[in-house]
């Protein structure tokens, strides 16, 4: 289930699943974050516009109880993930808190004078490890669009990092809670096997 | 860098003589073989005929496009400018609008963020070989100086510059890299290089040389030279890395 809650490039996470045969549906009710299997937490634009607008649909102590006392899985995808966190310095809106840490933003003074903000382009990924989301796929390419980065206290929490000038978090997990700061949906083959392995391996 | 006209998809050389090359879905498809980049496309019938952005349309190549796309043509409103976003599209590229009503910039920056905004600027020289921009496909000088125009435009919020040069458009005789320079100095949102392409060669001459943040072309990946007979091309990922992310 795609949760809408009014933010986030919902058509295209739903067009990729849909090309790799993998059913989906958009929802925006109690009912439907109830009966979800699994959980895909879009987000764009500002952290606070996101978290506010997400706490105020009704279905938001739902979706608390689906994730840490059912442990239905959930993928955050960019915005989607930094909500995963508890802060961010884009606002003063308290994220889920699913997993510990704060979202930070990219400093222009520590990148080299020709990284510019936001961070908008295709990037290597690195994997820590054997993660089960990044099976099956050499080499992996995404696509980034951010001016802040995902920043877990407990570096076991990083699945992956990339380089803008400097590292930086490319995606976390935490169990079930998976968040990934790029663009799956618009990374053609690799987001297509990364959501196949969300699909299939949580 | 698609451009629709009507129905179909087209190929400009210098702005003029429009060729028609294919259907925008089917060549969508096959540039998501290809693994391109990034797309953009924009409708330069929407603007000219007073009419929105076709939303089924747009809509119906999104859900075909598993890259980063861009959609520019007829956009006025923030809310025509959201329905574009909703849509399965992640920029959308004003023209006409950056000039007409500078403050949707700052509406859709505000609404969606900065990198959800792309203004592009059309730029030829005028016979006494200043620098101008242009709007309307092209047809008109608007008197003012890209390089005060990007600043604008970055200062009224928009998150990129797509910046073309018209006599360049469908030459193959490289990026006009002084333009790109020009303006790149001047701002410090990423300018994306346009018009001109024709090699590799060029493509790294416009990031190294010209100090653009992402490069663009058309009939270099539409076209088959000599002839200039349809084919749809685009280099590989190596092809990529060696001759030009290693090189830079």
């Amino acid at each position: 289930m795609i949760v809408n809650y009014g933010v986030g490039n919902l058509a295209s996470i739903f067009n990729m699943l849909k090309k790799i045969g993998v059913p989906a549906v958009i929802g925006n009710t109690q009912q439907q974050v109830r009966d979800a299997s699994k959980i895909i937490l879009p987000g764009i634009g500002h952290f606070d516009y996101c978290m506010q607008e997400l706490k105020k649909s009704d279905f938001y102590d739902t979706l608390h109880e689906k994730v840490l006392n059912e442990k239905v899985p959930v993928l955050g995808i960019c915005v989607g993930s930094q909500m995963l966190m508890e802060t961010s310095e884009e606002g003063n809106e308290a994220g889920l808190g699913w997993i510990k840490g704060k979202v930070k933003k990219f400093q222009k003074d520590e990148l080299p004078s020709d990284h510019k903000i936001p961070h908008m382009s295709w990037s290597d990924v690195h994997p820590k490890g054997n993660q089960p989301l990044y099976e099956g796929i050499d080499q992996p390419r995404f696509y980034f669009v951010h001016s802040y980065y995902i920043d877990p206290a407990d570096g076991a929490d990083v699945t992956a990092t990339a380089d803008y000038g400097r590292p930086f978090t490319a995606s976390v997990g935490h169990g079930h809670i998976q968040g990934v700061q790029f663009h799956p949906e618009k990374s053609h083959r690799f987001g297509m096997q990364l959501y196949s392995n969300f699909a299939q391996r949580f | 860098m698609l451009l629709i006209k009507g129905d179909g998809l087209v190929k400009s050389v210098q702005f003029k003589n429009h060729k028609y090359v294919g259907d925008p879905i089917n060549a969508v498809k096959i540039f998501n073989d290809k693994e391109v980049d990034e797309l953009a496309i924009l409708d330069i019938s929407a603007s000219a005929k007073g009419k929105g952005p076709d939303i089924k349309k747009i809509s119906e190549i999104a859900s075909e496009a598993f890259m980063p796309v861009s959609y520019g043509g007829g956009i006025t409103t923030l809310d025509e400018a959201k329905t574009v976003l909703a849509n399965g599209i992640e920029k959308v590229v004003l023209n006409k609008s950056a000039h007409e009503r500078p403050e949707l910039i700052t509406q859709i920056a505000n609404a969606f963020g900065a990198q959800s905004v792309v203004v592009s600027i059309d730029v030829k020289k005028t016979m006494w070989g200043k620098y101008k921009v242009y709007i309307e496909n092209g047809t008109k000088n608007s008197g003012l100086d890209p390089v005060e125009f990007a600043k604008q435009c970055e200062k009224n919020g928009a998150g990129e510059i797509l910046l073309n040069s018209i006599e360049r458009d469908g030459t193959y005789k490289g990026y006009d890299l002084d333009l790109l320079k020009m303006v790149g100095n001047a701002v410090n949102i990423p300018i994306v290089a346009c018009g001109g392409a024709g090699s590799l060669e060029d493509f790294r001459a416009a990031v190294k040389e010209g100090k653009a943040s992402a490069v663009s072309a058309g009939s270099m990946f539409v076209f088959q030279r000599p002839h200039n007979a349809v084919l749809i091309s685009y280099p590989t990922q190596k092809q990529l890395v060696e001759q030009i992310y290693s090189q830079v």
